[in-house]
């Protein structure tokens, strides 16, 4: 209770005096999928500095209402703002980690990473165009593959989320009827198949129907065992999601030329990039009229940054290449500033 | 109601067999009168609460949906579209799915509950009633996401792989009809969450059936068997007119369960917004495709749309509830009528 209330009394003193080192419980809400490694990395930073970090995996939609109503100190998406998006807003963003999502299968007999598939393929099995397994467009890059005559049961998520939006770009990407039926975003109007809650409803459906096709996030895919294909990128290569996949994808990209780094990382050239990848962003105020609790933001990310990157393949997450980081910290310099316009990270 | 209230006659105490001197007497009333205005008073804000609530949250509603009403028009209930990329909306594939997946938990639910609290009144031994009647009740208790895990985990591998082809084979070659049955057999679907919202709504309407059955009077029933009648006779010449407004009451507490479940019914429908003539292909339901897509709805118009189905689900229950009390009604007055 004493410490607690000393706690507070520091905070409120912290407010007063700009830049004062005390404990500081920041905010922060959105989505989901970057949830346990942004709790790892509070629990470690706790532990070195004293600050506390209350992260609420709302899903990124509520992520991104919170930062603009200000009731946050950042908000989390897996879906990157546009830049208009962003000036409305006033906000700016920056990555943190990498993921992106898995097709994973449910066919008698196919072991994992077994069966092939292209974007396009998976945009017209997506569309309900290619209906059966044994349909020439599976079987021709499949040889060897035994494929029954069954029917192919699609399985999406049936709720908005960042995993889709990473999933229907690339497919927006690839495929041009894809992109003018259906679109992008974190929801869309699916042709066929079932919808499944979050990660583990898509998976229980896979589990469960056979002959289904469905995809989710990689980290999900892997802790469960799940049976996943390999897809063909952009460099023509059939690849397997692996930690080396996914950094390949990150590498590739230039993040210092997208402005409002407003970047996706599916379809990125190189020969052993995954095309299914995907950033989750930080979104902040540029104005901060509480810069001190700003610069707390900036500094635990900053740490996570520097020290977090074991903590984040151990649980599967991809870490930014350091260029990268480079570029996010010169984004925080010249683009967050205080009141008076003064940068707030140094 | 007026708002002054006078005190009862303080010669109404006199009429006791002790008479207390009349300055106590007089002193309790007054205090007894107080405390009844404040429970009386009480009483009556909590019941006008109710109504407050109602109108609240009709009210928050209609608000929460206006930009969909100002962007659709009444063409949001009859259009199946969802599309959250360009921000097209309607209301129909999910309005159906609640509508589909309520009737058929009904017409499996109101013979089987029927048959149950037939049972359990009329046929069984006695030193079965109580235990049978406790399993009922205890079914009631369970929580609805089991319900829900049980059809996906349990339920729909059987009936993909049993049921459902043996039903595509059989009523699925019906000339017309046989096109609810047709489709992949998955186990998830509309006709699944139907199933599964049967065994939901059926330990709520066989257990008001049950007590209603009870309150018979003996004499009717025992004059009825001592004429001769089958039990059957007795059930449905005695026992059902007695009871039907407390069977139609039972019926509706199902049907309002079945209306507005959510988890059970998203586990297992499919959350998919496609319309199909089909029972065992996916659909939707206005309560799952709530649970799934509230908290994610990027955009005011998508959660607009949400909340308007929400009035939908409201506007529907509140229809039901009303045509269930007017049939209520019309029974009463046909009462008597036939002999």
């Amino acid at each position: 209770m004493n410490r607690y209330l000393s706690g507070s009394v520091l905070v409120l003193a912290g407010a007063l005096i700009a830049g004062a080192a005390a404990a500081v419980e920041l905010t922060g809400a959105g989505a989901t999928f970057p949830y346990p490694i942004y709790a790892k990395w509070a629990e470690a930073y706790k532990a070195k500095s004293d600050n506390n970090l209350n992260y609420q995996s709302i899903g990124s939609g509520g992520g991104i209402k919170q930062i603009q109503n200000k009731t946050v100190d950042f908000g989390a998406s897996d879906m990157p703002l546009t830049v208009e998006e962003l000036q409305k807003s006033g906000l700016m963003q920056f990555p943190t980690v990498v993921g992106g999502d898995v097709p994973v299968v449910n066919l008698p007999g196919v072991k994992p990473g077994e069966l092939k598939l292209t974007g396009s393929l998976i945009a017209d099995i997506f569309l309900g165009k290619v209906k059966k397994w044994n349909d020439p467009a599976v079987a021709d890059l499949n040889p060897g593959v035994k494929l029954p005559a069954q029917d192919i049961t699609v399985v999406h998520r049936s709720d908005g989320s960042g995993t889709t939006f990473i999933w229907v770009n690339y497919l927006s990407k690839i495929s041009p009827e894809w992109k003018q039926k259906v679109g992008e975003g974190t929801s869309v109007n699916w042709p066929t198949g079932v919808g499944g809650k979050g990660n583990e409803g898509v998976a229980s459906y896979v589990q469960r129907i056979s002959g289904s096709l469905g995809y989710v996030e990689y980290a999900y895919a892997l802790q469960n065992k799940m049976i996943h294909a390999q897809v063909k990128n952009r460099d023509g290569k059939f690849v397997e999601p692996n930690m080396e996949s996914f950094r390949a994808a990150a590498a590739g990209a230039q993040w210092d030329k997208a402005p409002g780094m407003y970047m996706i990382l599916t379809d990125q050239p190189g020969a052993n990039s995954w095309p299914i990848s995907g950033a989750t962003f930080i979104l902040m105020h540029k104005t901060q009229e509480r810069p001190e609790r700003g610069l707390e933001v900036l500094k635990f990310f900053g740490w996570a940054y520097a020290n977090g990157d074991k903590m984040a393949t151990d649980l599967d997450y991809v870490p930014l290449p350091d260029a990268v980081v480079k570029t996010i910290q010169s984004a925080w310099k010249n683009q967050i500033k205080d009141t008076t316009g003064k940068s707030v990270w140094q | 109601m007026s708002a002054t209230v006078e005190l009862p006659p303080v010669a109404a105490d006199a009429t006791g067999p002790i008479l207390m001197p009349k300055s106590v007497s007089d002193a309790r009333l007054r205090r007894q009168y107080r405390i009844d205005f404040l429970f009386r008073h009480a009483a009556r804000f909590f019941a006008a609460l109710v109504l407050l609530l109602l109108l609240g949250i009709l009210l928050s509603l209609v608000a929460g949906s206006l930009p969909a009403m100002r962007a659709f028009g009444p063409g949001f209930l009859v259009s199946a579209e969802w599309d959250p990329v360009k921000e097209r909306f309607g209301a129909l594939v999910p309005v159906i799915g609640t509508l589909a997946t309520s009737a058929i938990a009904l017409l499996i639910g109101i013979p089987v509950s029927f048959g149950i609290a037939l049972f359990l009144t009329e046929l069984s031994p006695v030193w079965l009633r109580r235990p049978l009647g406790t399993a009922i009740e205890l079914l009631a208790a369970i929580p609805s996401i089991i319900y829900g895990m049980w059809g996906l985990f349990v339920f729909a591998p059987v009936f993909a792989e049993k049921i459902e082809p043996l039903l595509t084979a059989t009523l699925g070659a019906i000339p017309y009809a046989g096109v609810l049955f047709r489709g992949a057999p998955m186990g998830i679907g509309v006709l699944t969450a139907g199933i599964v919202l049967a065994i939901m709504v059926i330990p709520f309407i066989a257990s008001v059936m049950r007590d209603v059955f009870e309150i018979v009077p003996p004499v009717l029933k025992e004059s009825a068997y001592a004429l001769g009648s089958t039990t059957w006779e007795v059930v449905w010449s005695v026992v059902l007119p007695y009871t039907k407004i407390g069977v139609v009451g039972g019926v509706m507490l199902g049907l309002g369960r079945a209306l507005g479940e959510t988890m059970a019914v998203t586990f297992v429908i499919g959350n998919a917004h496609q319309l199909s003539a089909s029972l065992i292909e996916p659909g939707n339901s206005i309560s799952a495709a709530l649970a799934n897509e509230f908290t994610e709805a990027v955009g005011d118009l998508y959660s607009s749309a949400l909340i308007e189905l929400g009035l939908a689900l409201f506007l529907i229950t509140f229809v039901v509830l009303a045509l269930s009390k007017l049939l209520l009604m019309r029974l009463a007055r046909f009462e008597g009528g036939r002999t």
